[in-house]
């Protein structure tokens, strides 16, 4: 048996098919994973992630831990509740995680981990903050619901207090605020806008009746997956581990080589594969047959052969995507590549993800 | 719980196999295979005469998460296939015994000497799990 988040019990009365995911017990769908989907694409659906890590960083040094644990730099944050995403990179630039850290005070900044990697994510960085004098707390006592989709907003907001209400309908993307008991933040891993909201643990049941109530579809892993990957977004383990760094996985845009006298951990690695060039680069492809995608099949491409690392059928789409990691010199949108399906070569054509953003079909089909 | 007709015999892999009046023999994937697999979004049907062994992968049906084989239920040749899966596919989810038939087989041996599990016996096979 797996860890189990407070809504485990529910999960099951709704009827879920629960798989085990990164040690814990989780709902992959309560039915239809395409229509779970499209409720999210259309009107609003929710998340059970409460498996993923809040972690919160206090003292007054954290800014400066942050500044050098994180590939990105924190001090692009000047507003409290903004948010930043990030790696978490080993000395030689392997991912160790991808995560999003909140600045809500100077001294106080709150970081959102995966669930398979928390206990080694907590290791790395207790180590690490020892000679900062920090406070590094998991915080067991939170819940986390995603509320995802156009009516996402509007439906959770209407739980909340009028003042609350709009504090929350007044948050820019990518940012959040304490309402009370609850942190709500605009973020989400669907391509679509909505809300992550940090709650009690004790209060989450509750919180996910009313949603239910509202008709917020419930949504498993199945419909998380295939929306994050419309979305362009990568899979912790999937399309990055340690084995692979950011510039390889489409992840230069959160790379923050400036300031250059920020000494981040993995900088001089990831200095050194930007200066080389070439190596691989991480894609998208839209498979021109009908046929689909999986992780691990070989991509032959021109320059040589790459792998697919996410593959599914894309319900908005009704087509295959993946993301691959190919040779650079085949990385470019618009090529043609093969994907090796159980011995067929299908072509399938190089796209700059996002495929899908907003409801909105963003690749040339 | 799943459905399982009684007109037909069952794989221990999850296929059913059923005997026409013209002695084919019509293959598809239970209920019980098609709720496990969740929405099918491709099916790969074989080739028409193509010869299988018992036990041969011969088709394969994917859902949005995953790919899996089908099984030839019973040892032939393959003289049919369902056409109208390549465009919709989710015909073996809403209706797995019918309209979601896979593939028809012409027998190499009669159906009655396979080693296929009657209704109920599949029926307390699918319930373990």
């Amino acid at each position: 048996m797996g860890r189990r988040t407070p809504l485990y019990d529910q999960h099951v009365a709704l009827g879920a098919r629960m798989v085990d995911f990164g040690g814990w017990d989780m709902p992959v769908n309560y039915g239809s994973q395409i229509e779970e989907h499209h409720a999210v694409r259309r009107a609003a659906g929710m998340f059970d992630v409460s498996h993923m890590c809040v972690i919160d960083v206090r003292g007054a040094r954290a800014a400066e831990f942050l500044r050098m644990l994180l590939a990105n730099d924190i001090a692009r944050l000047k507003q409290p509740g903004k948010a930043l995403y990030s790696c978490m990179l080993r000395e030689d630039a392997g991912i160790l995680d991808d995560l999003i850290v909140y600045f809500l005070d100077p001294r106080w900044y709150r970081v959102v981990v995966n669930a398979g990697t928390r206990d080694a994510d907590l290791a790395w960085m207790r180590e690490r903050a020892q000679t900062f004098d920090l406070e590094v707390r998991e915080r067991k006592d939170l819940a986390m619901l995603a509320v995802q989709g156009p009516e996402a907003r509007s439906r959770l907001a209407s739980l909340l207090t009028p003042p609350d209400a709009r504090s929350a309908l007044g948050l820019a993307n990518f940012f959040g605020a304490q309402l009370g008991e609850w942190f709500v933040a605009r973020t989400g891993y669907t391509g679509e806008d909505g809300f992550e909201v940090m709650v009690p643990t004790d209060g989450v049941g509750e919180l996910w009746k009313q949603l239910l109530g509202l008709a917020v579809h419930p949504c498993g892993l199945g419909a998380r997956d295939t929306l994050r990957l419309e979305a362009g977004m990568n899979l912790y383990g999937n399309d990055m581990d340690e084995s692979t760094q950011p510039l390889e996985s489409g992840l230069e845009w959160t790379v923050a080589f400036e300031p250059a006298d920020r000494a981040f951990v993995g900088r001089a690695a990831l200095e050194a594969a930007r200066d080389a060039g070439g190596g691989r680069k991480l894609v998208g492809l839209l498979l021109e047959d009908r046929a689909i995608m999986r992780s691990h099949q070989r991509v032959q491409t021109s320059a040589g052969d790459g792998t697919v690392t996410s593959g599914t059928f894309s319900p908005t789409l009704a087509r295959s995507i993946a993301l691959a990691r190919v040779p650079a010199a085949a990385a470019g949108v618009g090529g043609q590549v093969q994907v090796d399906i159980r011995g067929k070569l299908p072509s399938a054509r190089v796209v700059k993800p996002p495929f899908v953003r907003h409801g909105r079909i963003l690749v040339d089909l | 719980m799943s459905n399982v007709p009684t007109d037909r015999k069952y794989a221990r892999s999850h296929e059913w196999a059923r005997e026409e009046a013209d002695g084919t023999v019509q293959v598809g994937i239970s209920d019980h295979a098609q709720q496990a697999l969740g929405d099918l979004v491709f099916v790969e049907v074989p080739e028409v005469g193509r010869q299988l062994q018992q036990g041969d992968a011969c088709a394969v049906v994917e859902s949005v998460k995953a790919a899996s084989d089908v099984y030839a239920p019973v040892a032939g040749t393959v003289v049919a296939v369902n056409e109208a899966l390549s465009q919709s596919p989710e015909l073996v989810n809403q209706d797995p015994y019918k309209a979601g038939w896979i593939m028809r087989l012409k027998p190499s041996a009669p159906l009655a000497g396979a080693d296929l599990l009657e209704a109920a016996d599949y029926a307390t096979l699918a319930e373990a799990g």
